[in-house]
């Protein structure tokens, strides 16, 4: 095959990932996306075997046999709860491949016809030490991520004294033994970038904790991107070049939706240390105020009663795995002639749409789930906003006090409801570590109670 | 005398302007030789960074453009799916696993086929069942 045919088929394979993203841009036409995306990947890997150079299929095949029975095995099994770290985990994958090709080509640069061992042409260089750094940087950041959403290393923002200075300074370090590299083309200089560029993954993960994980995730894939784009460059390869903006652009888009949803600046997000540090602050407010709570039957009364219901789900109804048994409960309203819909904060769950996905997993039509935007209005003509595992993105206080934490945050207005009623295990107050002032109001009805075990106990009553 | 320093100046003219005919064929020349090179530049001269720059800068704006157009509820499924296309960096690996002979490198490039292909399977499928679940109902 000449060079002429593989990079057209490069280029085929190019639009079809591009098909694929467009594809997302309805439900309906989704599914038809993703085939874009495999039959695309098919070309890629296709085109490339049958490159001259490509000789040992025995090896490769056993490779794509291997890691593709892996992979679909974890694809499978996975529950979708475990999404946000099942995402982490295959970044880590992608930045580690992408420092493995680096590797490779800086032992055997010949294959890839960008110069000799240690005599490689200074621009190929650069590349490959960016797409090493930014792999190496992917790698371990996604590694931390995905420890902190596993629950196997602590959520809590690590901070300590003297870390942003320590950040900069071991990026210009590795600026200047990327320099080095270019110049020197030593072999200790390679894998010193590397190991740098690990630490500094670590590092820059480990201060962003709590609800900025969302934050950290889509950074994370658009890091990936860039990674590739990086490699894309080194090898010459316009299909990975094209691939890395997609998905570099990808990411990043995703992470400013979810700052906004938060009104933080990406900046803050990425120097950390937000939430956690005031937890405390729940108990000292409690004394003084007093809150309703009700019983499961009280609750099924009023939605029974009411002509439309709201429901506002959280990241607390995930961890319940209360939305099969939340979805039954609106059925049976749906069935007594309520208005049933649901409203999705921007930043709800640990992943951008993830509450999306966990509603829709429960049967529920995607007809019925609404954005911040296109429901918010509606609140105040309804009767009963039913908040779920949520607490920060219903905070009044993100408007009106200018102290406080989450304040300029857009919330879902279910103030504006008839009556609210919060099913929430206890007063403790969400990820940002703020009181929420709803729970005192009179016309607010809390539900003292596992998420999972509420919906249940609703169903009975109704 | 007037007639001897026509003639004279005459013959200066002449020679000026002959003077200058042979100034301007050779920048014209010397201009064309130019304008030469330049073309050639264009068509093969163009480092392949510049190259790749194009193709990477109109890609930011295909996706700028593509992803603002994907709908909110679907973002789990455009990271799942991103994830699965940024492991297109298996074409690195398979060059580099794609030697007959065993070598360091080729090793290596076997790794990177393996972590890729993780990649491919588990994005892909988990895309697939992400989006199955977001039929129309009944």
């Amino acid at each position: 095959m000449t060079n002429n045919i593989s990079a057209i088929l490069y280029l085929i394979s190019s639009i079809c990932f591009i098909m694929a993203l467009r594809g997302l841009s309805s439900p309906d036409t989704s599914r038809q996306g993703n085939l874009y995306g495999i039959s695309g990947m098919v070309i890629a890997i296709g085109t490339t075997l049958a490159l001259p150079s490509v000789l040992s299929y025995e090896v490769i095949i056993a490779g794509i046999l291997i890691g593709g029975a892996i992979g679909a095995f974890i694809a499978y099994k996975i529950e979708m709860t475990a999404l946000p770290q099942l995402v982490a985990g295959f970044h880590s994958l992608v930045g580690l491949a992408a420092c493995f090709v680096a590797v490779a080509a800086f032992y055997r640069p010949e294959a890839y016809g960008i110069g000799n061992f240690l005599a490689v042409n200074p621009i190929s260089m650069i590349e490959m030490a960016l797409g090493l750094a930014i792999g190496g940087i992917t790698f371990t950041g996604s590694i931390i991520a995905f420890g902190k959403l596993q629950g196997l290393i602590t959520g809590e923002p690590l901070v300590f004294k003297g870390q942003h200075p320590l950040n900069a300074l071991l990026g210009l370090v590795l600026i200047a033994l990327i320099v080095l590299l270019v110049q020197e083309q030593t072999v200790a200089a390679f894998w010193m970038i590397l190991a740098l560029s690990f630490l500094i993954g670590v590092l820059i993960i480990v201060p962003i904790g709590g609800a900025d994980m969302p934050v950290v995730i889509s950074m994370l894939n658009s890091y990936s991107g860039w990674a590739a784009c990086g490699i894309g460059f080194t090898l010459g390869n316009s299909l990975l070049i094209v691939t890395g903006a997609l998905v570099g652009s990808s990411g990043a888009i995703l992470s400013y939706i979810m700052c906004k949803g938060m009104n933080r600046s990406f900046f803050s997000v990425i120097l950390g240390g937000f939430g956690g540090e005031i937890e405390g602050t729940a108990d000292r407010t409690q004394g003084d105020k007093t809150t309703k709570s009700g019983s499961a039957e009280d609750a099924a009364f009023i939605m029974e009663n009411a002509s439309s219901v709201i429901i506002v789900p959280g990241y607390g109804m995930a961890v319940a795995q209360a939305q099969h048994a939340l979805r039954e409960m609106c059925d049976i309203l749906q069935s007594r002639g309520v208005n049933v819909r649901y409203a999705i904060h921007p930043v709800a769950g640990r992943m951008p749409g993830h509450m999306n996905v966990l509603l829709a997993e429960a049967n529920v039509p995607y007809e019925q789930v609404m954005e911040l935007e296109e429901i918010n209005r509606d609140f105040s003509q309804t009767d009963v906003a039913f908040v779920i595992g949520a607490n920060d993105v219903t905070n009044p206080a993100a408007k009106t006090d200018p102290a406080s934490a989450i304040y300029g945050m857009p919330i879902l207005d279910v103030e504006n409801a008839q009556t609210v009623l919060f099913v929430k295990r206890s007063m403790a107050s969400g990820y940002a570590g703020v009181d929420n002032e709803l729970f005192f109001r009179d016309n607010t009805m809390m539900l003292f109670a596992d998420a999972k075990k509420m919906c249940e106990e609703i169903v009975q009553a109704l | 005398m007037n007639s001897e320093q026509l003639l004279e100046r005459a013959r200066q003219l002449v020679a000026e302007a002959g003077h200058l005919a042979s100034e301007s064929v050779r920048l014209a020349a010397e201009a064309s030789e130019t304008a030469n090179t330049a073309t050639a530049s264009q068509v093969t001269g163009v480092e392949p960074f510049i190259f790749g720059l194009t193709v990477l800068v109109l890609a930011c704006f295909v996706g700028y453009y593509v992803v603002w157009r994907v709908t909110p509820a679907l973002h789990s499924p455009l990271m799942s799916v991103t994830n699965a296309i940024s492991s297109v960096i298996i074409v690195g690996a398979l060059i580099a696993a794609g030697p007959a002979e065993m070598n360091f490198s080729q090793i290596i490039g076997f790794f990177a086929v393996v972590l890729a292909s993780v990649n491919i399977f588990g994005g892909f499928i988990v895309t697939q069942r992400m989006l199955s679940m977001f039929k129309k109902k009944r």
